[in-house]
């Protein structure tokens, strides 16, 4: 029963924060093991941290298995029985970004967490007698309404292709756990037995389709809230220039001035079909000008909040220090080089710029090169196409996108989906050490289980109404 | 007609079939006084269908009963004439014992086991009424006139309550294999308020094997090494007879399409629910029109006859029809039939009316089994006659029931379905219904429930002492076997002759069975010290080790499981009074009445989020002063 839950205990839309609780006997592990102290400079693999009861510390949460730092926060461990469910508790404060938290909730369910039900924390802490029994009511109107809401939430959700694309990666589970299960009660029949290899080969595949779904989780959410791309680039580069080319307007005011452009211009524009948040920022530079050192700010804030960087370098100058110095504000982004002014005469070629790029990045901590470097014009649109296919192929990796554009937007979803996938994997790894097939169903029935949950068809269905619906058997 | 009083007893079981007996004898094993009533002796334990024990799901159940007591693993034992493992070449968790059984022997031995008995009274008479006082059961009305006082009954009526017989457009009232149908009594039971409904089953012809021609059909063979289906038994007798193997064809499915409309079965005259997994031959052909050929198998019925019966071709088509179907398969062209196939319909309860305990929950002390219960199959039957023999006699004592969880046994699974999910056809056990397979194996059904069996006065000390030898012999030998060690020099050839690696470093005897490659008895050549075990005992060593790593898994399982098992609802629990539950959920928690929330859970049409309000309303009941 008490197994550790999580969920984001705000309510949704952008507050000022937004708070992550977990709770249950694993909540503090989970807690520690995302937990890195202090502001951690560039490195991100700190020592780890153990949490004092009822003390709260300041500090990143840090995806450990790829280092990167997924939000600033305060955080607080309080021991059981002293918490508001009566069970160990822990609370990460997030800064209110919805695509941290949810990115951080993603990190405790992949750390041991379970997704919490509907009005689960109250239901706990109404058993662990922390709430009084007027209270009770009141916990029973909110589950049930929350079951309620969530469930049209899951319903509206799943009209549609994402339903379809689960359905038909559940049937093919179907199919192949309904195969090995009649196999194994009939096994005097014609069932036609899987051979290890077939069973192996399905295996592998359905657990890649889901896979590919999976990844869709991350591409799920730039399509329901769009891709934040920021502009950046030392002054009088074209920042402005390419964010016109882009938008296909005079929106932001081009001048051969350096530092026209003080304030932030957002600006929504589809490209290829996605919904593309596209911010132009104040050249970066080290100023004396207050009204331009607020832009310089607002643009590093930009950054800091953003998906993709297009850093903006002129083809037709040496790479200097202004350049370096915007390097390492984006060091710790995902970055493409836009090479501008190839029209004029080329001082700096691709090669060149991918170097300089790399090197400042590497310098200021960051851990990846630029994604691409484009050569462009924006005075002929040279170079924009090849642009688009960047941008287009950083949210959907590989071009691989899922039939019928399924896209996984929500984290229970994403949650259950990578559980599936995990059973699929131990099953496979199974069935390749050579054991039996009826040690592989128990991963496959697990699986089938996992991905009924989100289509809503674990309750009531059976394989073995399955299996004599699909064969005939029997004596 | 004037009614009279013959003797009292504790329990009284109406029915000698395969739940009757196993009923029967344990309660009177248990030290009630038993009154066995069969509508006729030479039913006793009949086997009306097919003339085997055992297969996948079954076997398991019934090495269950017999880890617990019963009877049924050492009828068969000593009266089996064929023997195999089904799913030998799979895992552990699917190996699943079937024997083909001498039918009269079966019933002979049977019969003479309640004979023997002690406490126990096996009498033929036909029960026409219950006795009921204040909503309690407590004892038969014959037809005769005579009244047996009892303090719990145990209804196992099988397929003869309510009978009636299919052949074609015949039709008659009539119990299985020509004997006399129980009318009486379901009308009884019906004017009791008791809702019945019908079901239906079906077997195939017999015929004379001197008719058929073997040689065209595959010969199965029974297993060189026999496993015993008791464990009171060491080793047991060898293979007698062969089955063999044949296939419909394209002719035989025809000549069952052009006479469809003249089986009983799709001709309208059956209302009953027939299983799926036990289709008749027309079902077969109609379903799955794209099929070519279905196998059929030729089971001899016994040593002292010439008779086979033909398995996987039940029907309901008139006897000619039949003939004409039967000789256009290989090997039956000239077959001559003793016995024509035939349906059966009859009278079962909804087991949702039953607890968990077997009891009914309209009329203490009325305890049901077997198809009564809307299950199919000997080994059902016998599962749930034991459970319900054990319980009555709990009652008797004034002893809290006896119930097997879904963790524990087979057996668990069986009942819990029964009476928390119930049942739309006849309820067969298969492997695949089993949430903790590897953990409810046949090969350690007495490790799991013997302790049990002894404790409730079933299993014998003679039992219980061969149970503890092999406890300890496992449990000893899988010690030594982590304890000893190897170098890689030692393993080298063993592993070289496998064509696996050599070891990197030193490995336990332990260690390198756990390869999948590696069985116990090929470690044989570098453990020259290992003591000499019985086979039974060397497979379990096997499989404990092999498994270790999923063993393990499923216990956490098992933990998270009983957790929600363990906490109990009340039984005078006022479901449609709880707010914030939806009404379908309300409706079905009434009416099953779960004695756990774990069961709660496994209700149809319960929500997670109708069980959690459950669990508040638990404890605010709890909380009150």
């Amino acid at each position: 029963m008490n197994d550790t839950v999580a969920a984001i205990s705000t309510p949704p839309g952008e507050g000022g924060i937004g708070v992550i609780r977990i709770s249950g006997a694993g909540s503090r592990a989970v807690l520690e093991r995302l937990f890195r102290p202090g502001k951690g400079g560039g490195r991100a693999r700190d020592a780890a941290v153990c949490f004092r009861d009822r003390h709260m510390r300041y500090g990143r949460i840090v995806d450990p298995k790829s280092g990167s730092v997924i939000d600033e926060v305060l955080a607080v461990f309080m021991a059981a029985p002293r918490s508001y469910t009566g069970e160990d508790v822990a609370e990460i404060h997030c800064h209110g970004s919805a695509a941290a938290l949810r990115r951080a909730l993603a990190l405790t369910l992949r750390e041991g967490a379970r997704l919490a039900e509907a009005g689960e924390f109250t239901k706990r802490a109404f058993l662990n007698g922390r709430l009084d029994l007027a209270q009770a009511e009141a916990v029973i109107d909110l589950i049930q309404a929350k079951a309620d809401t969530t469930f049209d939430a899951a319903i509206r959700q799943l009209d549609g292709s994402l339903s379809r694309a689960v359905k038909n990666l559940r049937d093919r589970v179907t199919e192949l756990l309904v195969r090995v299960a009649a196999d194994l009660d009939y096994p005097e029949e014609d069932v036609g037995a899987l051979s290890p290899r077939d069973l192996c080969e399905s295996l592998s595949s359905i657990g890649d389709e889901i896979e590919k779904l999976s990844a869709t989780a991350h591409a799920g959410r730039i399509v329901r809230e769009g891709l934040r791309v920021v502009i950046a680039g030392k002054p009088n580069v074209g920042k402005s220039s390419l964010l016109n080319a882009l938008l296909r307007e005079s929106r932001a005011i081009v001048t051969d001035v350096p530092g026209t452009t003080r304030d932030l211009i957002e600006e929504g524009v589809h490209l290829r079909g996605l919904p593309v948040r596209l911010t132009d920022t104040a050249g970066i530079r080290e100023t004396a000008d207050p009204v331009e050192s607020l832009g310089v700010a607002g643009s590093l804030n930009a950054i800091a909040r953003s998906d993709l960087v297009l850093l903006v370098l002129d083809a037709s100058a040496p790479l200097d220090a202004a350049d370096a110095h915007v390097l390492r504000q984006i060091a710790n982004r995902r970055f493409v080089v836009i090479l501008n002014k190839c029209d004029l005469p080329a001082r700096v070629d691709a090669d060149a710029a991918r170097a300089f790029a790399a090197a400042s990045a590497a310098a200021a901590g960051g851990t990846e090169g630029p994604l691409a470097v484009v050569g462009a014009s924006m005075r002929d649109g040279t170079g924009l196409p090849a642009l688009e296919d960047v941008i287009e192929s950083f949210v959907f990796p590989g071009r691989t996108l899922p039939a019928a554009d399924a896209f996984v937007t929500n984290v229970r979803h994403a949650d259950l989906l990578a559980r599936a996938s995990a059973e699929l994997r131990e099953g496979l790894a199974t069935a390749e050490r050579g054991e039996t097939a009826d040690l592989t169903e128990i991963n496959l029935r697990r699986a089938w289980e996992l991905l009924g949950e989100i289509t809503g068809e674990t309750a009531g269905a059976d394989i073995v109404e399955e299996i004599f619906a699909r064969f005939c058997l029997g004596k | 007609m004037r009614q009279y009083e013959m003797e009292q007893y504790d329990v009284v079981v109406v029915g000698a079939g395969h739940a009757g007996c196993e009923a029967g004898l344990a309660a009177a094993r248990m030290g009630a006084e038993t009154l066995v009533l069969s509508i006729q002796l030479d039913a006793v334990a009949l086997m009306a269908c097919n003339p085997a024990i055992g297969g996948t799901g079954k076997g398991q159940l019934v090495k269950e009963i017999d880890a617990l007591g019963g009877e049924m693993g050492l009828v068969i034992d000593k009266t089996f004439i064929q023997s195999r493992m089904l799913n030998r070449t799979k895992g552990p968790a699917v190996h699943s014992p079937r024997a083909q059984a001498d039918k009269r022997r079966y019933h002979e031995e049977m019969k003479a086991a309640l004979e023997r008995q002690q406490g126990l009274c096996l009498k033929q008479g036909e029960v026409v009424d219950l006795i009921v006082e204040d909503g309690c059961v407590c004892g038969l009305l014959l037809r005769t006139g005579a009244v047996y006082r009892a303090r719990a009954v145990v209804l196992a009526t099988g397929t003869f309550l309510g009978g009636r017989v299919f052949m074609g457009e015949s039709t008659y009232e009539s119990g299985p294999c020509g004997f006399a149908p129980a009318a009486a009594l379901a009308e009884a039971l019906r004017a009791r308020g008791l809702a019945l409904r019908r079901f239906k089953t079906g077997t195939p012809a017999r015929a004379l094997a001197r008719s058929l021609h073997f040689e065209r059909m595959e010969e199965q063979k029974g297993d060189a090494e026999i496993v015993p289906f008791s464990f009171m038994n060491a080793s047991v007798g060898e293979n007698k007879v062969s089955c063999r193997l044949t296939w419909t064809n394209a002719k035989t499915h025809a000549i069952i399409r052009e006479n469809l409309t003249r089986s009983s079965l799709y001709g309208g005259l059956i209302k009953g629910v027939g299983p799926r997994y036990c289709p008749s031959i027309e079902d077969k052909v109609n379903r799955f029109p794209d099929r070519e050929r279905h196998p059929l198998f030729i089971e001899p019925e016994g040593l002292s006859t010439d008779e086979v019966y033909i398995q996987g071709m039940s029907t309901s088509m008139p006897e000619d029809v039949q003939r004409d179907f039967y000789r256009s398969i290989r090997g039956l062209e000239d077959a001559v039939f003793t016995r024509a196939g035939y349906s059966i319909e009859y009278d079962c309860i909804d087991p949702l009316s039953l607890y968990a305990n077997l009891e009914h929950k309209e009329i203490a002390g009325l305890f049901c089994a077997g198809q009564f219960n809307g299950s199919s199959g000997y080994e059902e039957a016998a599962a749930q006659g034991l459970m319900a023999g054990i319980n009555a006699a709990l009652r008797v004592r004034g002893e809290a029931p006896f119930i097997l969880d879904r963790s524990e046994a087979y057996i668990g699974v069986l009942i819990d379905d029964l009476v928390t999910k119930g049942v739309e056809e006849p309820y067969r056990m298969m492997t695949a219904r089993a949430e903790y397979r590897l953990t409810l194996r046949q090969d350690n059904a007495d490790l799991r429930l013997t302790e049990k069996g002894y404790a409730l006065g079933l299993a014998s000390r003679e039992r219980y002492e061969i149970y503890l030898r092999a406890k300890k012999e496992t449990e000893e030998e899988i010690g030594r076997l982590r304890a000893a060690t190897l170098s890689p020099a030692d393993a080298e050839s063993l592993l070289a002759g496998l064509g696996l690696a050599p070891l990197a470093s030193g490995s336990s005897l332990a260690e390198l069975l756990k390869r999948p490659q590696i069985g116990y008895d090929a470690l044989a050549v570098l453990d020259p010290g290992r003591p000499g075990l019985d086979a039974r005992t060397r497979a379990r060593v096997e499989i404990q080790i092999k498994y270790e790593g999923y063993i393990k898994k499923q216990r956490e399982q098992i933990e998270r499981f009983k957790s929600l098992e363990d906490k109990r609802l009340p039984e005078d629990f006022d479901y449609l009074a709880l707010d914030g539950i939806r009404s379908e959920a309300k409706q079905r928690l009434s009416k099953v009445r779960p004695r756990s929330v774990g069961q709660a859970a496994r209700v149809s049409g319960v929500s997670p989020a109708d069980l959690n309000v459950l669990l508040i309303h638990l404890k605010k009941r709890e909380g009150r002063p």
